[in-house]
């Protein structure tokens, strides 16, 4: 998210630029991640929940042992 | 590395798939048969099927697709109706562009192009608003197919054209919504399943709590997964492991973007412009309020009431994608698959859209 009006707000997606559609999440921010549908952002990508989501999971798969490969 | 590259690292996803074959194989020795799930979304159907989890996955978990792919579900009058409707001078057609190339029983939208009719592929709805704008002397009607992710878009093209007092703008509303094709497939009880990997982005709008009819009425669990390969697999272990537990429940893997109540703007923009309908599903029939259509007083927009269109009986094909989108048969069942039936020649819409079950197995699971 790199700049922000009203209803749109400009993005990057993968390097280059474009307006999406904002109406579905008024609290995004300069700087957050959106998840994009059909030109329109859908919400908010919360990344200390994705941060988490990895650690937990290195954790879980740390606990169960030896290979099955 | 960023979290979100990581869902996609290469060493984490063998690291995962190891840890899923071993609960996978705690649970043959428990139950003595591998687990059935049924994954509900077409992009989660392709991207089992790209990042060739499924594949390496065979020997230990029976994956199902499930009618998730919205062109797919979508009956064949119905997309008949669509083809037909384009084929008119004085309209301009919009659609997404998955359906471009669906066959319809006489040929399909490409073709109707290709002599001559205006039909074009946007990426947003809104941008067939801007269309409207640009020609008012002409119709434009957009092709409205989608699940809980794309409908609350819909409904922003109709305030848009509301709001700009547009006239010459409406849409063919084609709808699905997924909880009743979930019941309807567990009623039907003609699939036998263990379990559930639940759609992310329709999760998005539609919140985590939407699934808790899963566990209290039909004692069946689930977990609301991501579409990265890491992500997958963290989704079915996590399954997995409910069913190991014995305790029926709802699992939601995909906090960074599934909130419990889903995304209220959205809803209730849905619940503003839409109401339900009976819509008619390929191969399952009508459900019950199973798709939304525009509510009465915006019948200006609607497609439906504004270019009544009447067809007859679609011509019947042996294209099975019926029994596809119910989890019944696999593609390889089909006598067409890979035979009459490629993605340069499809004869059913499973093989044509992005989120195709055939359309997965050809490219990404065939064995010759
Ligand atoms: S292979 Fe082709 S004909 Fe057979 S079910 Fe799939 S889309 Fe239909």
């Amino acid at each position: 998210m790199i700049t922000i009006t009203e209803e749109q707000a400009l993005v990057d997606v993968l390097g280059s630029q474009m307006y999406v559609g904002i109406l579905f999440v008024p609290e995004v921010k300069v700087g957050d991640y959106v998840l994009l549908h059909a030109g329109q952002a859908m919400t908010v990508v919360d990344e200390t929940y994705a941060n988490e989501s990895i650690k937990e999971w290195r954790e879980i798969i740390r606990e169960s042992d030896g290979p099955v490969l | 590395m960023r979290a979100m590259d990581l869902f996609s690292d290469t060493d984490l996803t063998l690291q995962s798939l190891q840890a899923v074959i071993r609960v996978a194989e705690q649970f043959k020795e428990k139950y003595k048969r591998a687990p059935v799930f049924m994954e509900v979304c077409g992009s989660h159907t392709m991207a089992f099927a790209r990042s060739g989890i499924k594949k390496r996955l065979n020997d230990h978990v029976e994956l199902i697709s499930g009618p998730g792919c919205p062109v797919c579900v979508t009956d064949q009058k119905s997309i008949d109706a669509m083809i037909t409707l384009g084929e008119s001078p004085n309209r301009i057609l919009c659609t997404f562009g998955d359906m471009m190339r669906v066959p319809g029983s006489r040929h399909s939208l490409m073709t109707a192009k290709a002599a001559g009719n205006d039909i074009r592929v946007v990426y947003s709805p809104l941008d067939s608003v801007k269309i409207a704008e640009e020609n008012p002397d002409k119709e434009i009607i957009f092709l409205g197919i989608g699940f809980e992710t794309t409908i609350p878009i819909l409904t922003l093209a109709i305030r848009e054209a509301e709001k700009k007092g547009i006239m010459n703008y409406s849409v063919w509303m084609t709808t699905k919504l997924v909880e009743p094709a979930i019941r309807a497939l567990l009623d039907a009880g003609e699939v036998k399943l263990d379990g559930f990997l639940l759609p992310g982005h329709v999760s998005v709008v539609m919140g985590e709590e939407k699934y808790g009819f899963l566990p209290k009425e039909y004692g069946m669990s689930g977990v609301i997964s991501g579409f990265e390969p890491v992500q997958l697999l963290s989704g079915m272990y996590k399954l997995m492991a409910l069913l190991l537990e014995g305790k029926p429940g709802i699992i939601n893997d995909y906090q960074s973007v599934v909130t419990k109540k889903g995304n209220r703007f959205a809803q209730e923009m849905m619940d503003r412009y839409l109401t339900p309908f009976g819509e008619e599903w390929r191969g399952m029939g009508v459900i019950p309020d199973s798709g939304l259509v525009l509510r009465d007083r915006f019948s200006l927009y609607d497609a439906k009431k504004k270019f009544q269109i009447s067809m007859d009986q679609p011509r019947k094909t042996k294209c099975r994608c019926g029994e596809i989108i119910r989890g019944l048969i696999k593609p390889e069942e089909c006598v067409l698959f890979n035979k009459g039936c490629t993605p340069l020649n499809p004869i059913g819409p499973c093989m044509v859209s992005t989120e195709g079950t055939c359309s997965a197995h050809y490219q990404y699971m065939r064995e010759d």
